[in-house]
């Protein structure tokens, strides 16, 4: 991961570790995320994207939920808020409509934005709001001790079900398309040059983008599940992914030990949120349509 | 600074109370407003969802009270003036975000239409009785402002109020509309733009790389920034550092949580907005606000009619509280009044600030419809025996 033959548009300090240090909020180091996680590749990748897609990134905006993902947005050296609870979508819709020329990213985990936020989360599809949200889905509630989340795969064993889950766990990528994303992914950290060049290729899509990217968490579930450390959880995601680019998302679902489809399922083009208020008020307005300056540097 | 022209529809008005709040923040320069459907507030954003797209803004419709009242903060944090809109049952999804706008200095406004509770309750008809969830209704130590008009020209005037004290003291507020005062229909005249005194956002002077987003200046009060203009800031609803970033220490908490309290203190004294009539040598002193002091006027009048000394004292914002000016009445008067439509909450303020001094007599209502005067009178005459 350390060796880059891009062409680096930012200048990296000289005594800088790692290329995607000038991303990150160095004086924030070390980072609260234990051994083996997931979370930290997947901000490598994101780094990355944002390099390779040469973002200006005054104008790059990260919104968080709760939760371990959720921190990804104080340790990124952008414009970044960490919300409450479930909400980062509809400040994200906020902060996207007020200031249309911001590239919004959404960063959370798989509880946050599929249990108490799955709401904002299948509305802001439909909208098709011009949002990109990157979920780090490690199939539990994380940074409350590992209880079953809406992702849990059957016969798990959580904190909140000892006995082993019996509930059926959401499809992310199929919930995602049926919503009305423009574009789902599905990929695993083992998979950090695809992922990286997923992110890179949302931050070029408009509308709704959705990337689910599966991560270890060794601490809670990995071992609750004797499945191992990050390692082998590496080992067990290159074992078992199956690259599909295209597949039906209904035939996408995650088991416990079973294959993971990975891949892009769905990349299509909708009318996003602007497009379709303008035509509207166009439509019915005419001249009379002010377009929208909500942000103000004056008032 | 002036009202931005191209929002204010200067004129003479027929418009009831929650059209005026709409016009009200059309002129205090509100271009976002996020709302989910409520009886009986709807009529705000019907009207702003009406008005906004030949102005140059956006309403959007959430999905739910959690989504409104965080959507206005990710606007406000683009550079947007933002509000919401909702009454009870909405009011208290809302409190997990008004938690959010304290912690993190959000500049925003959040107007409740107040009816019937506790729950679904009486959804067309008035209360008072969400007064202390607008103080205390999210979780933990913070301050906000509440401001209570009584009138549909009061619902307008109060409103551009209300996002100049948001901006000043980058806090939250509350504006405390009930049903009554939502639904009744008066004349409202809406002055000239430049008649409009509206307090700009205080954006820092300074480079990013000296400033500091919670750093508060000589008022308490830190200056903002906007996404987008290279300041790369941090917000988080942690207990946060100057520099915004999470520090749960104990010490820093205490930093925090104080200065968000004490940067209001000057509302509670000299800046105190009341309404007083009759207050010299005044026996009685009838404390109310919103609708109710609508009906205790008639009340005080009859009681002067009778030779009773009642005076006034309108309540309008009843956050922070007032509590230096009755305090100062106490030590005066026989007694306060303190008629409400609920079963006795701003009262408690009015005892506890009279700290004995004086006799507090609520006359309490449960909500539905106003009080009858006579109720109110009969207390302001027991009271000045
Ligand atoms: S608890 Fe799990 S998800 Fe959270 S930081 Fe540790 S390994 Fe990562």
């Amino acid at each position: 991961m350390n060796e880059t033959t891009l062409e680096i548009p930012y200048e990296i300090p000289a005594d800088a570790h790692n290329p995607v240090e000038p991303f990150l909020r160095m004086d924030r180091m070390p980072h609260i995320w234990c051994p083996g996680c997931g979370i930290g590749t997947t901000v490598n990748c994101f780094t990355r994207a944002l390099l390779d897609s040469k973002a200006d990134l005054d104008k790059v905006a990260v919104v968080s939920g709760i939760g371990c993902t959720g921190r990804v947005a104080g340790y990124a050296r952008l414009d970044s808020f960490h919300t409450t609870h479930g909400r980062a979508i509809p400040f994200a819709t906020g902060l996207k409509l007020s200031n249309p020329e911001l590239q919004v990213v959404v960063y959370s985990g798989d509880g946050d934005l599929f249990a108490i936020g799955g709401n904002h989360f299948i509305h802001a599809a439909r909208r098709n709001m011009d949002l990109k949200v990157i979920c780090v889905n490690n199939l539990t509630y994380a940074m409350t001790g590992g209880q079953t989340a809406p992702t849990t795969p059957s016969k798990v064993i959580s904190a909140t079900n000892p006995y082993g889950v019996f509930e059926p766990s959401f499809n992310l990528v199929a919930l995602a398309e049926a919503a009305g994303a423009s574009y789902v992914a599905r990929w695993t950290t083992y998979h950090v040059k695809q992922l990286a060049r997923s992110m890179e290729e949302i931050f070029k899509k408009k509308g709704f983008c959705f990337i689910e990217v599966l991560s270890p968490c060794p601490t809670l579930y990995q071992r609750r599940n004797k499945m191992g450390d990050g390692l082998d959880t590496m080992k067990f995601y290159k074992e078992v992914s199956k690259v599909r680019h295209g597949a039906r998302t209904s035939e996408c679902e995650l088991t416990k030990s079973g294959e993971i489809v990975v891949g892009k399922f769905v990349d299509r083009e909708r009318p996003d949120y602007f497009e379709l208020l303008r035509a509207q008020m166009t439509e019915s307005l005419g001249d009379r349509y002010a377009e929208p300056e909500v942000s103000c540097s004056e008032c | 600074m002036h009202a931005d022209p191209k929002g204010v529809l200067t004129g003479v008005h027929f418009l009831d109370g929650d059209h005026a709040c709409c016009e009200g923040t059309l002129a205090a320069g509100a271009r976002f407003a996020a709302g989910y459907p409520i009886t009986p507030s709807t009529e705000v954003v019907e009207r702003f969802a009406w008005r906004i797209p030949t102005v140059g803004g956006l309403f959007i419709q959430m999905e739910d009270e959690l989504a409104a009242s965080i959507a206005i903060q990710g606007a406000v944090w683009g550079g947007a003036k933002a509000f919401t809109v909702t009454s009870g049952p909405g009011f208290s999804l809302m409190m997990e975000h008004i938690g959010y706008a304290a912690m993190t200095e959000t500049p925003c406004v959040f107007v409740n239409v107040q009816r019937g509770g506790p729950s679904t309750g009486l959804p067309t008809l008035p209360a008072q009785a969400d007064m202390m969830q607008a103080r205390w209704g999210s979780h933990g130590d913070y301050g906000i402002i509440a401001l209570c008009p009584n009138s549909p020209q009061e619902c307008f005037d109060l409103t551009i109020q209300a996002f100049n004290l948001a901006e000043e003291f980058r806090v939250p507020v509350m504006l405390m509309l009930d049903e009554c005062v939502g639904h009744m229909t008066e004349k409202v005249v809406i002055p000239e733009a430049d008649g409009i005194n509206i307090v700009p956002r205080r954006f820092t002077h300074k480079s990013p790389e000296e400033f500091r987003l919670f750093e508060p200046q000589a008022d308490g009060v830190p200056d903002m920034v906007k996404a987008g203009d290279g300041y790369r800031f941090h917000v988080t609803g942690l207990t946060h550092d100057e520099r915004g970033y999470p520090n749960m220490t104990v010490d820093t908490q205490d930093r925090m949580v104080r200065r968000m309290q004490t940067k209001l203190a000057p509302l509670a004294g000299s800046r105190a907005f009341f309404e007083a009539e009759h207050l010299e040598g005044a026996d009685v002193v009838v404390v109310s606000y919103g609708i109710t002091s609508r009906v205790a006027q008639r009340a005080i009048e009859l009681a002067r009619q009778q030779g009773v000394r009642a005076g006034k004292f309108r309540l309008i914002s009843a956050w922070p509280f007032p509590a230096a000016h009755i305090a100062e009445l106490a030590a005066r008067v026989k007694a306060f009044v303190v008629p409400e439509l609920n079963l006795g909450q701003m009262v408690n303020e009015v005892e506890r600030a009279a700290a004995g001094k004086a006799a507090v007599i609520p006359v309490t209502h449960a909500g539905g419809t106003v009080h009858n005067p006579e109720t109110i009178l009969k207390a302001i005459v027991e009271a000045a025996r």
